[in-house]
């Protein structure tokens, strides 16, 4: 009965093209209807039904995601069949679906072995493939000896099959490496090109990972490499080469002449020629001859009109540019041109090249150019191009920058640009250099001008943290201005209410010092010791400001109590503290100045509030070194516990989103608001035996509670960037703190102004230190097949390679493990962490390379 | 290495997806999905190479297919298209002037094809002719077995 059942289903059976045509005309009920399908076809006895339906399923899950590795036990099944059309579809089932957890993985080895041993050359090659694709330790394991028999199979097609399984192999299973070992370097020897472009792939790969091992090989790769004719294995030994020689400076030398040889090739494939461009700029670029050779090579790609070539052409033009920047120079013009290029990886590339060739002579003229660029190109290049210039010239604290006066026309010029989205960059290096370098501060003040005048910015929410640092910067440095009043008028125009609250704040609080400043030297011109009323510059050295008349001090007065009245009833408390603020002071002087003030005497109320206020405003904020915490000396007696656990429960939530806030300032003013009322339940609650000197420290933080940092509630939770701590203590400005433990670097060129630089180290990049004995055993099992070849060669193995080469190749181990949802950044890390261990590698005892070759 | 190839049409239907490094399903699907969305965007006079993730992805147009491969970042691009070519070539010998239609309703031998090419995601054979005689070979096997299903001794042989 069963039987009949299934000649009838085999008969009635939907093929694969019914299937496809089906798919064609409708899609996803037809995809679950089949299925159904297949479910029941694929359980029958009988196994071409069964591959039938299995090449359907394979179909489905290769082009429409259909998952199918419930049908891996079946699969099994139809590849134990005779017919060699049955095992075709069975073994393609199993490389697409099958994976390192398919439980019915064991059932294949002995089928793969079997097919191995098989005459039929065909099905040996088909078991191969699989193996490829799908093997697991244990596969390995059992089935290196039949991979080694077939390495010397007389088959061509069987051996380069072969050839390329043994890469995984080794990959899962490292002691297979005695076994093979020997039969896959003897194939280097063969003369076949398809043999040997196998070969050299399965080595490409394996120096990839561990060049050190591989190296007494070199003299048979320095003979293909000059022997050979054929481009594959050509562009293959040129990598190996590459790497080996980035280890061992003397093999460099001698591929150079090969290597020239090859580029000077009248007909030389384009692959090849830049392949040998490539390992001249990455390896041997400390040779001149190949050198000059392989840039003059670049200038005909870059002058190419193919795109490929010209992408290209910068690519390697990028590799060589740390090292060789004349031959970026040269190609100055070809650049620049490739910036107004249609494909936007060719203009990325032609961007990455003008950074580097960046430098002070000629920051001026690129960021001209770009500028014109940007302002031409669609948005997210654009805010490329702004994105590089201001990495460039802000690294190391604005070292190529000569005239800051020009440096922040520009950034003001940036903040213009219509499509410009970096507007917490330039925040951060206005009030970067406005605190760093005094003499910029009279350019700064007349930038933030023109930018807070302009009621037209106020519109554009990517520019509002500029308007706040150009607030900021007004309200700080107001001694430069020549015109308090406008500054005044501006930071309250009525077009402000498009502002988000923190920065409103912020406007509302520099118009504060703007009046204080104000008062000050209206007051001060006013001294008996003064000769007149009128022209007086305060004391920190700046242009001459308008001494202020009695009218134009109860103007501004009076304008500002406008502004403000209407802001004391905002829902947000912020704005409404500070409104309140500003008013209750005009509240107290108001009357004094309304009386046209003859009174001389400065002993008064008025007087001395105002000079109190001037003294809060006239500590200068700079810098703070994000050591600086350390280098405060502990008081003496002062003991304190280790972990704050107390502290840390309860301040956690506050002190959190601080530390993450970069200028946000309403959310700091309300976590030191919190984190004083906090401070001193804390004190007053704590029963945790603190010793004398703790309950002392919290009487004093409780006295003088407004101006402690906040970050040195737990000592523990150090200041991750000191200039975080800066910028978030600057609202409210009772928190002020000056630390000493800054030092400013004096430069001696004249013109150049004083940029203050601090002793802010990077941590240097952790290398990952993850020890895998796979890859321990991978290497020295290779050293050791080598060492057994003899051969009359002498060779010297040191211990620390092994480590050096565990730490390379775990990085390189577990980066490929990953999912490969790697980022680009953490890429280049590992690989640069591991170029520095190669470099390592080779400062310590080097490899007796064999005397033939050099 | 190659880590994929993956064949797209023009409208973003996929027609061939050969992964060489383990991915789930679901992150082939991601992978599929993001992938056509940027080279399908792009338009016709620009370079062959993205980058993506991390890595690079080489591509060529033919007709209305995009052939397209991911490797390594240290890969010989010019050489991967060279790649590409030769397996368009092949299967242009096998089919006789291959469309996409042939790509579609004979997708296994498609497979099979590529499997001749690529092995563990590096180059195993560079010659056409090679490859066709192997393909050849294998598919007269298949045949011969074909022909013996076909035969009424066997039906019979089956059902009882």
């Amino acid at each position: 009965m069963a039987s009949s059942n299934s000649l009838m289903d085999s008969l009635f059976q939907r093929s694969l093209e019914d299937l496809i045509k089906g798919l064609r005309l409708g899609e996803s009920t037809f995809i679950s209807k089949s299925l159904e399908e297949i479910r029941r076809e694929i359980k029958l006895t009988d196994l071409s039904t069964k591959s039938v339906a299995l090449q359907k399923l394979s179909y489905l899950a290769a082009l429409h995601g259909v998952d199918m590795t419930w049908a891996a036990f079946h699969a099994v099944e139809v590849v134990s069949s005779s017919r060699f059309a049955h095992k075709r579809i069975g073994y393609h089932a199993i490389a697409q679906s099958f994976s390192d957890q398919t439980p019915v993985l064991l059932l294949i080895t002995n089928q793969l072995r079997k097919d191995l041993n098989s005459s039929n050359e065909y099905e040996v090659s088909l078991a191969l493939e699989c193996l490829a694709r799908i093997g697991t330790d244990d596969l390995a394991r059992d089935l290196t000896s039949e991979v080694f028999t077939l390495l010397g199979s007389s088959k061509a097609l069987v051996r380069k099959k072969a050839i390329g399984v043994v890469l995984r192999v080794f990959d899962k299973y490292p002691d297979a490496v005695k076994v093979c070992f020997k039969r896959l370097v003897e194939n280097l020897e063969s003369s076949d090109p398809q043999l040997l472009s196998a070969v050299v792939g399965v080595f490409c790969e394996l120096t990839a990972k561990d060049p050190r091992s591989y190296l007494p090989l070199a003299p048979e790769f320095y003979k293909i490499l000059v022997d050979s004719r054929n481009n594959w294995v050509l562009i293959k030994v040129l990598k190996i080469f590459a790497k080996l020689a980035s280890i061992e400076p003397r093999l460099a030398k001698k591929v150079a002449d090969p290597v020239c040889e090859h580029m000077r090739k009248q007909n030389v494939g384009k692959s090849l020629l830049f392949e040998c461009i490539r390992t001249v700029f990455s390896s041997l670029s400390d040779q001149e001859v190949p050198l000059k050779l392989a840039v003059v090579k670049i200038r005909e790609f870059l002058m190419d009109d193919d795109p490929n070539l010209k992408y290209l052409g910068l690519h390697a033009l990028s590799i060589v540019a740390p090292k060789h920047l004349w031959a970026v120079l040269e190609n100055k013009e070809a650049v620049v041109k490739a910036m107004s290029d249609e494909d936007p990886n060719v203009k990325r590339e032609a961007l990455h090249l003008l950074m580097a060739m960046v430098n002070e002579d000629n920051v001026t003229e690129i960021s001209r150019i770009l500028m014109n660029y940007a302002l031409k190109s669609d948005p997210l290049f654009c805010n490329e191009i702004i994105g590089s210039i201001l990495v460039a010239c802000s690294r190391d604290s604005y070292e190529i920058i000569v005239d800051f006066d020009w440096y922040l026309s520009l950034l003001s010029e940036m903040a213009r640009v219509p499509n410009c989205q970096r507007g917490k960059e330039i925040e951060h290096q206005l009030i970067d250099i406005g605190t760093r370098v005094k003499d910029a501060r009279l350019e700064l003040v007349r930038v933030s001008r023109a930018l807070l005048i302009d009621p037209a910015l106020l519109g554009n929410q990517y520019l509002h943290p500029i308007l706040s640092a150009a607030a900021w910067a007004s309200g700080e440095y107001v001694e430069f201005s020549k015109a308090p009043y406008e500054i005044a008028e501006a930071l309250l125009q009525p077009r402000t209410c498009l502002l988000p609250h923190s920065i409103r704040a912020i406007y509302i609080h520099s118009a504060f010092k703007v009046l204080v400043f104000s008062l000050g030297v209206y007051f001060s011109a006013q001294e008996p010791t003064s000769s007149s009323l009128v022209q007086e510059s305060t004391s920190s050295g700046s242009s001459a400001v308008n001494g202020f008349t009695c009218d134009s001090i109860s103007s501004l007065v009076s304008m500002i109590e406008l502004g403000l009245c209407s802001l004391s009833g905002t829902i947000d408390v912020e704005v409404q503290e500070r409104a309140k603020n500003i008013l209750g002071f005009i509240g107290i002087i108001k009357h004094e100045i309304a009386e046209k003030a003859t009174s001389q005497d400065s002993e008064t109320e008025v007087h001395r509030a105002i000079a109190f206020m001037e003294d809060v405003f006239s500590e200068e904020l700079g810098p703070v070194s994000s050591t600086a915490q350390e280098k405060v000396p502990l008081p003496e007696g002062l003991e304190l516990n280790e972990n704050l656990e107390g502290l840390q429960e309860i301040c956690r939530e506050v002190l959190e989103p601080m530390a993450e806030s970069d200028y946000s300032s309403d959310k700091v003013s309300f976590s030191v608001a919190k984190l004083r009322i906090r401070d001193q339940e804390e004190a007053s609650s704590s029963s945790s035996p603190p010793l004398e000197s703790s309950s002392l420290l919290a009487e004093h933080r409780k006295r003088h509670g407004l101006y402690y940092l906040s970050s040195q509630k737990s000592d523990d939770h150090k200041d991750r960037d000191g200039n975080d701590n800066n910028t978030s203590n600057e609202y409210p400005p009772a928190n002020e703190i000056s630390v000493d433990s800054f030092k400013s670097k004096k430069k001696l060129s004249k013109p150049r102004p004083v940029v203050v630089k601090l002793d802010e180290g990077d941590e240097p990049k952790t290398k990952p230190d993850a020890s895998s004995s796979n890859d321990e055993r991978l290497s020295r099992a290779i050293q050791t097949a080598l060492m057994g070849k003899g051969k009359g060669k002498e060779k010297e193995r040191v211990k620390e390679n092994h480590e050096i080469n565990l730490d390379t190749e775990n990085i390189e181990q577990s980066s490929r493990r990953e999912k490969k949802k790697k980022k680009n950044g953490e890429r280049s890390s590992k690989r640069s962490s591991r170029r520095q261990k190669d470099k390592e590698a080779s400062v310590t005892k080097p490899v007796e390379v064999p005397d033939l070759l050099l | 290495m190659i880590h994929f190839v993956l064949l797209v049409s023009r409208q973003g239907k996929v027609r061939l997806t050969k992964w060489y490094s383990p991915y789930t399903q679901k992150e082939r699907s991601k992978v599929i999905r993001e992938l056509s969305g940027v080279i399908l965007n792009r338009g016709p006079k620009l370079c062959n190479f993205v980058e993506w993730r991390g890595y690079k992805v080489v591509y060529k147009r033919y007709a209305s297919l995009y052939f397209c491969m991911c490797i390594d970042a240290e890969d010989n691009e010019l050489e991967v298209l060279e790649i590409i070519h030769h397996y368009v070539e092949i299967l242009d010998r096998y089919f006789g002037s291959v469309c996409e239609l042939d790509l579609i309703f004979h997708f296994h031998k498609a497979y099979y094809i590529l499997d001749e090419l690529l092995i563990a995601g590096e180059l195993q054979e560079s010659s056409k002719k090679t490859v066709a005689r192997i393909i050849s070979a294998q598919d007269q096997m298949v045949e011969a077995a074909k022909e013996e299903a076909g035969s009424i001794s066997y039906i019979i042989a089956q059902t009882t």
